[in-house]
């Protein structure tokens, strides 16, 4: 396997994922990035030197509307689906000590 | 004895099953007509739902009451004049990846499992606006990550012309429901091919339509850049008259195109006299299941008897589009599941110690294991260092792919392939190893990097007995020339379904 993935890549991108990865599945994330990358690296054989980068298919760059509100006032149906709300807001852990 | 077998021999059960043997066109004429109404409709694949979904498992939810209450008020709007469309009154299933208001919408993920939208996906609202009864949710791989529905984080699907097999994927809900006749036709979604590959494992029509043709609002995004929402359906013309209803221009999603050729039902032409197909021989070298091959190049050969113009070409880049697409839809959606956090909907984890770890805490338990190897590598691909050498390295790629394209189409009309390497694989097969699974769909993925249309159909059955898939690509917006295309195929090939084949 070329590609080695460290503990340290595992850690940094679990932060930047957000996610909490058992001792078990950091093993198989490793094992699993590094087959990934190393599968990935075949796009090098390509000379893409003078090629621009394509986000999109088609010539459309920014789209714009007025901040118009145009849906009616949703609150309490949205709220359903939170875990926890309090007086019509969304309840969150403490954030300041 | 299930309620369907009871009534096989009385004659509702006869009349029953007369229904659920009509393509969605049929049935629209045939409520049109009023040979049958709405709710008979209704009550007729809703029984077929409660006889062979404990086989198959098509659908997370079934919504019966709402499917029969819908079913009344369109018939009342039917008889009233009100409703006069060819798919008015006609059953559908939507993929559990588009909101639908009012109706349990999951991904397939733990972390959706409660999640009930205020609004529903603009495909669905077309939908809903020519009179079609919304009967459920279709199970699918998580968050549309898999190619066999076994990610499903509600049990796999299994495939109804052998429950031993996959459905396919991500879509595995929506094919196994169109054959099952669990429905008459659903709606799916394709980032790399999860309409066109599980419509090819179970033997029906799959539609991904051009990049922005129909509209990605309320669709759960995975790779938004690829996401395209579409039809499956029992046959060529039901997936043309579905098009005609979802596509549609909306200013909700920045992405969609405003076109003023989404008349696809004047495409169902039997004609592909002096068409050009080009069939790339980079699409039938190793790996190809010799089965899958010869029945593909027969139906070229059908095409070719047609007055259709074949001739082979090298398409170039193939081996590129699977690690391009990897790179590209792992960090879109790295990014697009970064709102599922456990605040605004969804699950949230028990025990927690703060804001952040509440975070990581829910994420890690509510999503499964392809979603976060996909997160994780989508957050190291777009991570600084990085990004430069692996997501714009995959965006250049992109470029020269659609490049590739561009080149075939001005020599030929479709491009003629397989859709998958081989048929369905057995359950259980293909999760130990994702890089063999990411291989399956080395026919289909850059149609999507590419943003084109592709469609899929079958051409044949395999020793085993399973449906093989033809797949046509078109040039960006022309859809109406892999109609034609396929509808004049469909009619030498003759009629193809479980129920034909037995």
């Amino acid at each position: 396997m070329a590609n080695i993935i460290s503990d340290e890549t595992i850690e940094y991108v679990g932060i930047l994922a957000k996610l909490e990865l058992s001792d078990e599945e950091k093993e198989q994330a490793k094992k699993d990035m590094g087959s990934m990358l190393d599968y990935i690296d075949k796009l090098g054989e390509l000379d893409t030197e003078n090629v621009e980068p394509m986000s999109h298919v088609f010539p459309v760059h920014n789209v714009f509307r007025e901040d118009v509100v145009t849906n009616a006032d949703m609150r309490d149906d949205i709220l359903k689906n939170a875990p926890e709300e309090k007086n019509g807001m969304f309840m969150v852990p403490r954030t300041f000590e | 004895m299930s309620a369907a077998n009871g009534m096989a021999g009385s004659t509702a059960g006869r009349e029953a099953d007369g229904i659920l043997n009509m393509t969605a066109l049929e049935l629209g004429a045939a409520i049109r007509n009023k040979e049958v109404t709405a709710q008979q409709a209704a009550e007729a694949v809703l029984s077929q739902i409660r006889s062979s979904e404990e086989r198959y498992h098509c659908y997370v939810t079934v919504d019966e009451e709402g499917a029969l209450m819908q079913a009344r008020q369109i018939q009342e709007k039917i008889d009233r004049g009100e409703l006069t469309h060819p798919l008015a009154g006609v059953p559908v299933a939507i993929k559990d990846n588009m909101c639908t208001e009012g109706l349990l919408t999951t991904c397939s993920s733990k972390i959706l499992y409660n999640f009930v939208p205020t609004f529903s996906s603009e495909a669905v609202l077309n939908l809903q606006r020519a009179g079609a009864v919304i009967l459920g949710k279709t199970n699918m791989d998580e968050f549309a990550m898999g190619s066999t529905t076994e990610t499903s984080a509600f049990g796999v699907t299994r495939n109804p012309w052998n429950p031993e097999y996959v459905p396919g994927g991500s879509s595995g809900g929506s094919a196994a429901a169109v054959a099952s006749r669990e429905c008459f036709y659903a709606l799916g979604s394709d980032t790399g091919g999860s309409i066109r590959q599980p419509a090819s494992f179970c033997g029906v029509v799959g539609l991904k339509p051009t990049y922005g043709r129909v509209s990605r609002y309320g669709l759960v995004a995975y790779g938004s850049s690829l996401d395209q929402i579409g039809p499956l359906c029992k046959d060529v013309a039901d997936c043309a008259a579905v098009m005609e209803v979802i596509a549609s221009y909306d200013p909700k999603d920045s992405t969609s195109v405003k076109r003023q050729d989404n008349d696809f039902t004047t495409a169902l032409v039997e004609d592909v006299k002096g068409m050009r197909i080009g069939i790339p021989g980079d699409y039938f070298g190793e790996g190809l299941d010799p089965e899958v091959k010869k029945a593909v190049l027969e139906a070229a050969g059908v095409l070719k008897e047609r007055g259709a113009v074949v001739e082979e070409f090298d398409l170039s880049l193939v081996e590129y589009a699977i690690p391009a697409y990897y790179t590209i839809a792992a960090a879109e959606a790295s990014s697009n599941l970064e709102r599922f956090d456990g605040i605004k909907y969804g699950y949230r984890t028990q025990e927690y110690e703060g804001l952040h770890n509440m975070y990581k805490k829910s994420r890690s338990e509510g999503f499964g294991a392809e979603v976060k190897r996909r997160i994780m590598l989508g957050s190291f691909v777009l991570s600084s260092g990085y990004y430069d050498a692996y997501y714009l390295k995959a965006l250049r790629v992109k470029a020269l792919i659609r490049k590739a394209f561009d080149e075939a189409f001005a020599k030929y009309d479709v491009i003629l392939g397989p859709v998958a390497p081989t048929t369905a694989p057995r359950l259980g097969e293909s999760l130990s190893d994702p890089i063999k699974m990411y291989l399956g769909d080395i026919y289909t993925i850059a149609v999507n990097l590419a943003g084109l249309p592709g469609l899929s159909m079958p051409c044949g059955r395999d020793a085993k007995g399973l449906p093989i898939g033809l797949q046509l690509i078109g040039d960006c917006f022309e859809e109406k020339k892999l109609i034609r295309m396929a509808y004049t195929y469909e009619k030498a090939r003759g009629p193809f379904s479980r129920e034909e084949a037995r």
